[in-house]
């Protein structure tokens, strides 16, 4: 298999980011990304591995930070001599506990009964974190410090590049255990319960159990996640409890992929970068995320993931070379319209200042660079219906000796 | 007491209506497709936003009947080219489909009118307090939601169970196969239906507009209300619907006018607590504080004792 391998470049790819990115800015994008990263796979332990969508998964992130942050905040006053590394087990364990309490009466049921409850649930903890001040902090939060605590071998945490190999070991460990999760009997048992509840109880398996069980795993990890995010930020916000940070994990996971382990990995991944990145330059940022996310879900449904892989078997296959030229030929008109789109968005946002582009000045109050890029999008989007069916049939030619499946 | 309490009362029941015209729609497009359609309130906010544009190009009542249809064509085309597209990929996918279009939705909103409320008022027809009981007017615009609302419940109900439209689309949601066979395009009765549903839910927008805000918000701030109702009604159940829709609308508006608090209960029973005990934020709750709470709080319960829902036979 190479997992072992696998595993092993993983951890030297975590030991040697920040020897390349060494900036307090992406030492602090590569942290984000890690936390992401975690988030994301706890919740394709339950999305991916047992067929249980949640609106909810961010309770359990946004209670293990919480956790964590009075941890901290306790380590600050001088009440708790907890070093900071022990930190995210306490955020674990706020995750446990509350996976324990809510899903004791979520994972009754699994299918849109699931759904509806965990989106009830998160909107119960979120209002209520409002309104429950002391534990909660109001809109202001928890604030904490995290160098306060006892300094473990002469570390204190007080520079980014120590919090983020913290992050790293954690996160590394995190996904350890979701994916030795996938191999044990009970983590494949959730499998045959997602992909049929009824047999797998007629085989005598405990459905209701097995949903629980993953809900706790998924949650254990969630507030490892949230911990980590606690000690990054130093603060924890009920923000980090609502429905926009579920919806978010919902996104990464779409993106990437739930089918395959590494999915969500990816779609973390490239979301993080993302909304770093377009934030610098753009204040559309969650549009855009929007509309990626529903282009995926329409056009996409494996995930980039599972697109990866066809692409794999295709290559094994040498059917990578019929794919060329169709692919060439929609490569223009795709990036015409994308280029336009874009653009369109971007100048319904701007009042007044001209939109610079390629030495162009493009004027929101004038008719013609609306037309013009109008008449751009329109020109790409007839050029793209003409070249996208002689893909779509490459794409499934080449698959002719493969599994039969759904094509981008 | 008694002033606070009909105020409450015809406020909740103004609330509920409302609340039931989305839910309706939900729980349409739920029993013909299976889908729960989490971007339903984002129709309602399209349906404000489109009538507060439209009321200062042609005047209020216009945009009323034509923002709507604004709407309900909005969502068909939405099922058309979106939904129906999605449907192959499965049910999750339908409903993560929704989620992501509830998100565009609010943001495209945001793009094109900005991010702060919008001056959409009332019409000066109906600008009026209808009338005044112990010294507290009770404005005509709401009288007006209710009986529009009724008036959409009635049209509904009978539309659904008396009209050859209503049998047909019945029929298509028990036996798709059936309807398809007998020589209905089925694919286009659900289309149809949708829009419907979406365009009620922007009438729902037009009239709740000027009273609850037109802001990016107001989407979100109903949204998950709605699914509440749904789940709690029982799903694909319109009678369910109706009644949960009024059981809550009620409920938060009997809650938000109570003083009812827990430092009250706690004096009852002649217990008291120190000022800085750690759960000093449970002993102080009030009704009305805890309100927002009340729906989810109930559709816990409800899951948890009758799983159904009130009328709903439709065990997962």
């Amino acid at each position: 298999m190479g997992s072992r391998g696998a595993w092993v470049a993983m951890a030297v790819l975590l030991g040697g980011l920040p020897l390349v990115f060494d900036s307090v800015l992406s030492l602090g994008i590569l942290n984000q990304m890690l936390i992401a990263v975690l988030f994301a796979l706890s919740y394709n332990t339950l999305l991916g591995q047992g067929g249980l969508l949640s609106f909810g998964h961010a309770v359990y992130f946004g209670l293990g930070g919480y956790v964590a942050a009075h941890a901290m905040r306790l380590s600050e006053l001088g009440s708790l001599s907890l070093p900071l590394v022990l930190l995210p087990l306490a955020g674990a364990a706020g995750g446990l506990l509350a996976a324990l309490l809510l899903g004791s009466v979520s994972t009754r049921r699994g299918g849109t009964a699931f759904t509806m409850i965990s989106l009830g649930l998160g909107e119960l903890l979120a209002a209520s974190a409002l309104i429950l001040v002391a534990f909660f902090g109001g809109e202001a939060g928890i604030s904490a410090d995290r160098t306060a605590g006892p300094p473990l071998l002469g570390v204190s945490f007080a520079r980014e590049t120590q919090v983020y190999y913290h992050a790293a070991v954690w996160v590394f460990l995190g996904a350890l255990c979701l994916a030795a999760f996938r191999q044990t009997p009970a983590g494949r048992l959730a499998m045959a319960v997602r992909d049929n509840p009824l047999r797998a109880q007629c085989l005598g398996c405990n459905a209701a159990r097995v949903r629980l069980l993953c809900l706790l795993v998924a949650g254990t990890c969630a507030g490892l996640a949230g911990a980590l995010f606690a000690i990054h930020n130093e603060i924890i916000t009920a923000q980090a409890l609502g429905t926009a940070n579920a919806g978010q994990v919902l996104l990464m996971c779409f993106l990437g992929g739930t089918g395959y382990f590494l999915g969500p990995v990816i779609g973390a991944v490239l979301l993080t970068l993302c909304t770093a990145l377009l934030s610098g330059w753009t204040t559309l940022s969650t549009l855009y995320l929007g509309l990626l996310f529903v282009g995926c879900v329409m056009f996409l449904p494996g995930g980039l993931s599972h697109l990866l892989v066809q692409l794999h078997a295709r290559w094994r296959r040498g059917m990578l070379a019929a794919l060329a030229l169709p692919l060439a030929r929609c490569a223009l008109p795709s990036a015409a319209l994308l280029l336009s789109g874009v653009l369109l968005l971007e100048l319904a946002a701007r009042e007044g200042e001209a939109l610079h582009v390629m030495g162009l000045a493009l004027q929101a109050e004038t008719v013609w660079s609306w037309l013009g890029l109008t008449a751009l999008a329109s020109v790409a989007t007839l050029l793209l219906r003409r070249e996208l069916p002689a893909l779509q049939a490459a794409w499934q030619g080449s698959d002719a000796q493969g599994n039969r499946q759904v094509g981008p | 007491m008694a002033d606070a309490l009909l105020f409450a009362t015809l406020n909740g029941l103004v609330t509920g209506l409302l609340l039931f015209m989305l839910a309706s729609g939900v729980t349409l497009i739920f029993s013909m497709m299976g889908v729960l359609n989490f971007a339903h309130a984002s129709f309602y906010m399209l349906g404000a936003y489109f009538a507060f544009s439209l009321s200062q190009l042609l005047g209020f009542w216009p945009a009323l009947l034509l923002a709507p249809l604004l709407t309900g064509v909005l969502g068909a085309l939405v099922e058309r080219y979106g939904l129906r597209q999605v449907h192959r990929h499965g049910p999750v996918a339908e409903l993560v489909f929704t989620f992501g279009l509830a998100f565009v939705i609010e943001e495209l909103v945001q793009l094109f009118w900005g991010r702060a409320t919008q001056d959409f008022r009332v019409p000066a027809l109906l600008d009026f307090p209808l009338f005044t009981l112990f010294g507290q007017d009770f404005p005509a615009w709401r009288a007006f939601m209710l009986l529009l609302s009724l008036g959409i419940f009635a049209g509904l109900y009978a539309g659904l169970t008396r009209t050859r439209y209503g049998l047909i689309l019945r029929a298509a949601i028990t036996h798709p196969q059936t309807v398809a066979n007998l020589g209905h395009n089925v694919p286009r009765i659900f289309m149809l239906a949708f829009g419907v549903g979406t365009g009620l839910a922007g009438l729902a927008g037009v009239i709740a507009g000027p009273v609850l805000g037109t802001w990016p918000g107001m989407a979100a701030s109903l949204g998950s209300l709605v699914f509440v109702i749904v789940v709690i009604g029982g799903l694909g159940s319109l009678t369910g619907a109706f009644v949960a829709a009024l059981l809550i609308g009620l409920l938060q508006s009997w809650a938000i006018a109570s003083s009812v608090g827990m430092a009250d209960v706690l004096a009852l029973l002649g217990l008291s607590f120190p000022p800085e005990h750690p759960l000093r934020d449970l002993w102080r709750l009030t009704l009305p504080q805890v309100a927002p709470l009340l729906p989810y709080l109930l559709l816990v319960l409800m899951l948890l004792l009758r799983p159904a829902g009130l009328a709903g036979t439709r065990e997962d």
